[in-house]
């Protein structure tokens, strides 16, 4: 056990003062499942939420006999994801078995592979912001160790304890609907970059990841669902040495803000165990969103406790370089020249891409300009109403009932002066409340602009009417004085009427 | 000769969660370190030319199109099961450790 078991955070170290005597050296190691349709090994369909062992069969189950066969899309996935990285890929590589006892693998292993991935030594580039809003964001080159394929286990749900934990459980219920479902898992070289941003790195790598996951299509990897989970490595060496510390893993860390927080925590509880003459246990420990820390999980089983052999069961995969080759052409624009190429276009500075960018948008925002409308405006509204309605409910930006031809169609209808801003708003609004596309909320709520000469003349007169002393200030010269029986107009019309036109007959009407 | 030591064979009980007395322990030890002789012949006849393998046949990419097949149906996946509850196969208290 640790010297700092659930420790007070308040008594440890802040970060600076850590990293004022110690520097990380973090290693990420993430899974991502793939998207196929059916499992690794067997014709299972993947698609999450089935009942209970519904999409389960003998291969999955690991019964006596049963025979698994590769699923060849998923080792299409996975050499496009090497071929990503910058990764080689293999020649000749097999499959291993991962030897633990553990009911989550009804076969006692898992099919993975050890010293034969089929990509390796590979580089991500990672952007992180500067110091200030000002500054050159400054961009680290992440070593890529290896990436490999593997199976996911199943699910276990623990019964009878008080957290739903293992811990004080009476017994374990086993779902294996996820056995075997196809697995990358993607591991780093050592990060070695300078502390103070150590946290904002390992974050940046795993949002970037997940943006090449994306782009490639190979999964959606939506970390809330489990498609992409990340386990944080972080050892501290005193500041001026260059041998690695011990390392502790912090498992599931499954959102790109927790990876930060994680690593934080981490920094900050081994620096007080270091400073205190302690030293860290080699363990795997758990992260706590809640609370922000981590506590001990089990000692790590040394490598061999695995006892990896290869898996006679399937042959070896030899991707010939015809077809890597081929593969290659098929990778998209890679996430950051994508970045780069639509600020251009967009005409966005550093600051509005990242916020573009952060916000989870761009996809939706580029749909929005080929759907007709500019950068400028599609940006106000993704950034604006629609991501303030998407907080608010806890959703993603692309889940808050509004769709890119949606947002177009309001821009569209502002340029034609059927909208003015006040009524543009109050259509996205309706549009977000499910009451229909854009049209139908203008005309079920009777939000078009009143611009036609009858009904604003009308208007105009009450107001004129309602107004003589700022009317003869006006019939005087003085034409600052419009704006007043302009607003008048816009009360009176709840906002509806089209500015520019009052002005027009104001003028007409006074004289100019 | 390959030889498992009893210390070794205790190892391996317990990664496999086997809880073995001290005279299966003895017993084990000896029966495994004969079937590892038995396999380590064929070392003897294996030449320098012959590279190691993990599979008969010199067969590589046998793959699969990715199109679904049927699975079993719940009952029949846990028909052999010990135990189930809830559609799900029941274990034991899992001796509080968490994977």
């Amino acid at each position: 056990m640790t010297t700092a078991e659930r420790v007070n955070p308040s008594s440890l170290p802040g970060f600076d003062d850590a990293i004022a005597r110690f520097e990380p050296v973090m290693g990420m190691e993430v899974h991502v499942e793939l998207g196929t349709a059916t499992k690794m090994f067997c014709g299972c369909s993947t698609e999450f939420g089935g009942d209970p062992n519904s999409q389960v069969c003998p291969v999955c189950l690991g019964l006596p006999g049963s025979l698994p066969v590769v699923n060849g899309t998923a080792v299409e996935s996975a050499i496009c994801i090497g071929l990503a990285l910058n990764c080689d890929i293999a020649e000749w590589c097999r499959f291993a078995r991962k030897n633990y006892f553990y009911p989550d693998m009804p076969k006692n292993f898992q099919v993975s592979q050890y010293d034969e991935p089929i990509a390796f030594d590979g580089w991500l580039d990672v952007t992180v912001p500067g110091a200030d809003a000002t500054a050159e964001p400054d961009v680290y080159r992440i070593g890529i160790e290896r990436a490999h394929m593997e199976e996911d286990t199943g699910k276990s749900l623990h019964v009878g304890g008080a957290t739903g934990r293992i811990h004080g459980a009476s017994h374990s219920l086993l779902d294996y609907n996820r056995s075997g479902i196809p697995l990358i898992e993607i591991v780093t070289k050592p990060i070695e970059v300078p502390p103070a941003v150590a946290p904002a790195v390992a974050r940046a790598y795993v949002t970037e990841l997940r943006e090449l996951i994306k782009a490639l299509a190979v999964s959606e990897a939506r970390m809330e669902l489990g498609q992409m989970r990340c386990d944080a490595n972080v050892s501290l060496r005193p500041v001026g040495t260059t041998a690695f510390g011990t390392r502790t893993e912090t498992k599931n860390v499954n959102s790109m803000r927790s990876v930060e927080r994680a690593v934080t925590y981490e920094v900050r509880r081994q620096a007080a165990v270091l400073t205190e003459g302690g030293s860290i246990v080699q363990e795997t420990r758990h992260w706590h969103e809640d609370t922000g820390e981590t506590t001990a999980g089990r000692a790590k089983e040394e490598a061999e406790d695995y006892r990896y052999f290869p898996e006679p069961d399937l042959v070896p995969i030899a991707p010939s370089r015809e077809w890597v080759e081929q593969l290659r052409t098929t990778l998209p624009e890679p996430p950051a020249a994508r970045r780069a190429r639509l600020q251009a276009e967009w005409g966005f500075t550093d600051l509005e891409m990242r916020d573009v960018v952060n916000a989870g948008a761009m996809p939706l925002i580029e749909a929005t300009i080929t759907a007709g409308a500019d950068a400028a405006g599609a940006k106000k509204w993704w950034l604006g109403e629609i991501s303030r309605t998407a907080n608010e409910r806890g959703t993603a930006l692309e889940d808050a009932g509004i769709t890119p031809a949606d947002v177009a169609r309001v821009e569209e209808l502002v340029a034609a002066g059927s909208l003015n801003d006040k009524l543009a708003r109050q259509v996205v609004e309706g549009v977000l409340a499910g009451e229909g596309a854009p049209d139908v909320v203008v005309e079920a709520r009777g939000l078009a602009v009143v611009s036609d000469d009858s009904a604003l003349g009308a208007a105009v007169d009450d107001a004129i009417a309602a107004n003589p002393d700022v009317a003869e200030k006006i019939r005087g010269g003085n034409m600052g004085a419009v704006g007043a029986i302009i607003g008048s107009v816009m009360k009176a019309t709840q906002g509806q009427a089209d500015a520019k036109r009052a002005r027009e007959l104001i003028i007409e009407r006074l004289g100019g | 000769m390959p030889s498992i030591s009893r210390e070794e064979v205790a190892h391996l009980a317990r990664l496999a969660r086997l809880d073995l007395e001290p005279d299966e322990l003895d017993h084990l030890s000896g029966q495994l370190d004969q079937i590892l002789g038995a396999v380590a012949q064929v070392a003897e006849v294996a030449a320098d030319d012959i590279p190691p393998t993990s599979h008969a046949l010199p067969v590589t990419n046998v793959f699969r199109d990715d199109l679904p097949r049927p699975s079993l149906t719940p009952e029949s996946a846990l028909a052999g099961a010990p135990a189930a509850e809830d559609g799900r196969f029941r274990v034991p208290q899992i001796l509080g450790e968490e994977q």
